[in-house]
């Protein structure tokens, strides 16, 4: 058993593992390899990032002044649909995923993921799946319009488009819960030998914890959108009120998948944060068990929050109560994770690298978020909110600069490991600093206006909220525009391979196994496991 | 690689099937979960829900002592061809006492058509208290073309209603069962309805 890096090469001897990848598509195709698996889900999330980006930009602009500009009411209300549909299930969720193919597998010491050909499939399905929600845009009656959270009767208008709604959620579902399967199971049984669970890095522990979070809701979306289907088409009536359904009912199973996946979506971002943070502070991670426990707790309370999602329903005063007091709860978990990268950060020698800003900047900007969402969480509070553009600012900013900065922390964080090369520095910067500027100028004054009684998804408003509105319109297409020089950096690093070439460590010092292999990353890592005591330490070793 | 099992560890294949059938069994919950929202309505009358089918052990001592506003709601569902209205706006009822109301509705167009009245109590805590003994919205209603209606609810509101209730108000909603009834390509565009 080798217990080095240098190792690992020298031992590859199972029938010609030390061949590289083969050439040409087939490469990408039959893909295996849990890197260029993770690449192409990586490259697929930018990918939709800039399609669902530039719908909200077609929103921005439409809403840059009051009166109808640009687009009809209808075609706006499939962009806010669509925009939705595609930033949550794939941007931001599929980018996770190939964060945990590259990362997880060189994390805990496995040669690869436990099953190589499922997680294939899991990538393969996405693009499909997506190819047939983009298809509806040009399909007779549009694209769906009734909202991402597809709520009947409404969404039983859709056009040709409904259908294929439904299979492509379908499909994005499988997708996800094969990739979640193929991670626990290379997270349970892949370690290395000594690493035992509380010795996992942050990233790989929530990923675990969101793995299993999308084993239990994904399905029962399916199920949900199944109803829906066999109520348009098969005459059954589970949200129809005339044969004894009840739409409200579409509600709850919805928002039980619902409230879940919010956690689906920041939950690596806070396993990201807890790498980075430690790395730039140059302190193993504050309280590394009680973050475990933390991300446990957040992931149980999601399943019994869902109806805070529907306070205007008209709920019995004792549920109100129930779902208010649930709710707040979460804040003490989450409460104690920010702390603790606060304390992580404490008398630390802390450098900002490109990395380290935008995890800063998710802290601050993620933590407004948790504010706003335990505003809302106020019962009675909420009826003054609900569907008002408060809602639309609080869930962008736990989104944009909370899971999507935490992506972009990531990718700064591991793209030298990925490559070989680092990026450059300065436009790293110039990076977060437009991002951070801008996404505070689109989403800042969404707060403003939804007290004030803007609702949302609608593509004209009252004279009042014009100047607001203005503002947050330049921001958005300001912080698109931003985006490119992320593409261009991605880009120089990754295509060209312009830049310093990395060391094995990348940065000073960082804890974790995948600092101890070169860099680039060969195509196979770990054949042999290696020795996690003794040679590597680990965040909380100290 | 996986040959260094640890004691207690499952196989991957097994770990595997597992994961896939907690998958396969969430999905049959979120259809588990229908008839557990339809029992939880019915026993809390959580969103107004009210029966729909004839009420029995109905108590008939009446308690003169407390009068009860009774308000009636009648509401079109926004594809259906029809005119609905109650006789009267409302009335004044005694707990424990049989009434009966009176619905009017219409059928607006040349075609036979067949509806259903959707009942919907509020407030909520009022909803298990409002018995019917008979009602048009326990069945379907068929209508010939152009054809008027007059429809009856018998009920009793019993004396168990919590004290802070003075006022229930009754609504109906009235559907076209056109979706549910015929296969014709209405169904897929219940917008383009045709008139």
């Amino acid at each position: 058993m080798s217990s080095t890096a240098a190792g690992v090469h020298a031992e590859s001897h199972h029938h010609g593992d030390d061949h590289g990848p083969v050439k040409g598509w087939r490469r990408w195709v039959y893909a295996t390899n849990h890197k260029d698996i993770g690449t192409m889900y990586l490259v697929f999330s930018l990918v939709m990032f800039f399609f669902g980006g530039s719908m909200a930009l077609v929103i921005r602009s439409e809403l840059f002044q009051p009166g109808l500009q640009f687009v009809d009411p209808a075609f706006f209300n499939q962009m806010t649909t669509m925009h939705a549909l595609i930033m949550v299930f794939g941007a931001v969720m599929p980018a996770f995923v190939g964060l945990a193919n590259w990362m997880i597998p060189m994390m805990i010491g496995a040669p690869d993921m436990a099953l190589p050909r499922m997680n294939n499939w899991s990538f393969w399905i996405l693009p499909v799946a997506f190819g047939i929600l983009s298809s509806t845009l040009i399909m007779p009656g549009g694209a769906p319009a009734s909202g991402w959270t597809m709520y009947p009767p409404l969404v039983l208008q859709t056009g040709d488009a409904f259908p294929f709604l439904i299979f492509s959620v379908h499909l994005m579902g499988i997708s996800s819960i094969m990739g979640a399967i193929n991670v626990i199971v290379t997270i349970l049984n892949m370690r290395a030998p000594d690493m035992t669970l509380l010795k996992m890095p942050m990233f790989v522990w929530t990923w675990l914890i969101t793995a299993y979070l999308l084993i239990a809701v994904m399905p029962v979306l399916a199920g949900a959108v199944t109803m829906l289907l066999t109520d348009q088409f098969f005459g059954t009536s589970f949200f129809l009120a005339a044969g004894g359904g009840d739409p409200v009912m579409f509600q709850h199973i919805f928002w039980f998948f619902g409230h879940p996946e919010v956690y689906i979506m920041i939950l690596p971002a806070f396993g990201v944060v807890s790498e980075i943070i430690p790395t730039f502070s140059r302190k193993p991670l504050f309280g590394h068990d009680s973050m475990v426990y933390a991300a446990s707790s957040i992931a149980f309370l999601s399943f019994i929050v869902w109806a805070h999602h529907m306070f205007t329903t008209g709920m019995p005063l004792t549920g109100q109560m129930f779902f208010m007091f649930a709710t707040m709860l979460i804040a003490v978990p989450t409460g104690v994770k920010v702390f603790n990268w606060l304390a992580t950060m404490w008398r630390g020698a802390m450098t900002f690298e490109t990395p380290m800003l935008f995890s800063l900047g998710f802290l601050f900007m993620f933590t407004i978020g948790g504010f706003s969402g335990l505003m809302l969480a106020i019962a009675p509070a909420d009826i003054q909110y609900h569907d008002s553009y408060f809602v639309v600012a609080h869930f962008h900013y736990v989104l944009v600069p909370g899971s999507i900065f935490a992506l972009m922390a990531a990718v700064y964080y591991w793209m030298p490991k990925w490559t070989g090369r680092y990026y450059n520095e300065s436009l790293g910067k110039l990076h977060f600093w437009l991002s951070t500027i801008f996404v505070n100028l689109t989403f800042f004054p969404m707060h403003f206006v939804g007290l004030a009684g803007m609702p949302r998804r609608i593509p004209d408003y009252s004279t009042q909220f014009a100047d607001f509105n203005a503002m947050a319109s330049v921001g958005a297409i300001g912080f698109g525009l931003s985006q490119l020089i992320f593409a261009w950096i991605v880009f120089q690093c990754c295509v060209q391979r312009k830049g310093e070439k990395a060391s094995q460590e990348v940065w000073e010092s960082p804890k974790g196994l995948e600092w101890t292999v070169p860099s680039p990353a060969p195509h196979h890592t770990f054949d042999t496991p290696p020795r996690v005591t003794g040679g590597v330490s680990f965040p909380h070793d100290g | 690689m996986s040959d260094s099992r640890k004691p207690g560890e499952v196989s991957t294949k097994s770990l595997t099937m597992r994961l896939f059938a907690l998958a396969v069994g969430m999905f049959a919950f979120g259809f588990a979960l229908v008839p557990l929202y339809d029992a939880f309505c019915e026993v809390t009358g959580f969103g107004g829900r009210t029966n729909t089918e004839a009420a029995a052990d109905v108590q008939t001592v009446t308690d003169k002592s407390r009068e009860i506003a009774l308000e009636f709601v009648t509401t079109v569902n926004q594809y259906a061809p029809w005119e609905f209205r109650a006789e009267l706006d409302g009335m004044t009822v005694h707990p424990g006492g049989m009434y009966e109301a009176w619905f009017v509705a219409t059928n607006l167009t040349d075609r036979h058509k067949i509806a259903q009245a959707v009942p919907s109590v509020a407030p909520q805590q009022a909803a298990a208290h409002f018995k019917k003994l008979d009602c048009f919205c326990f069945s379907n209603q068929e209508f010939m073309p152009g054809e008027e209606k007059r429809m009856p609810v018998r009920f009793v509101v019993d004396s168990d209603l919590p004290e802070y209730v003075d006022t229930i108000t009754l609504s109906y909603t009235f559907f076209d069962t056109a979706r549910l009834t015929d296969s014709s390509t209405e169904m897929a565009h219940p917008g383009h309805e045709t008139r």
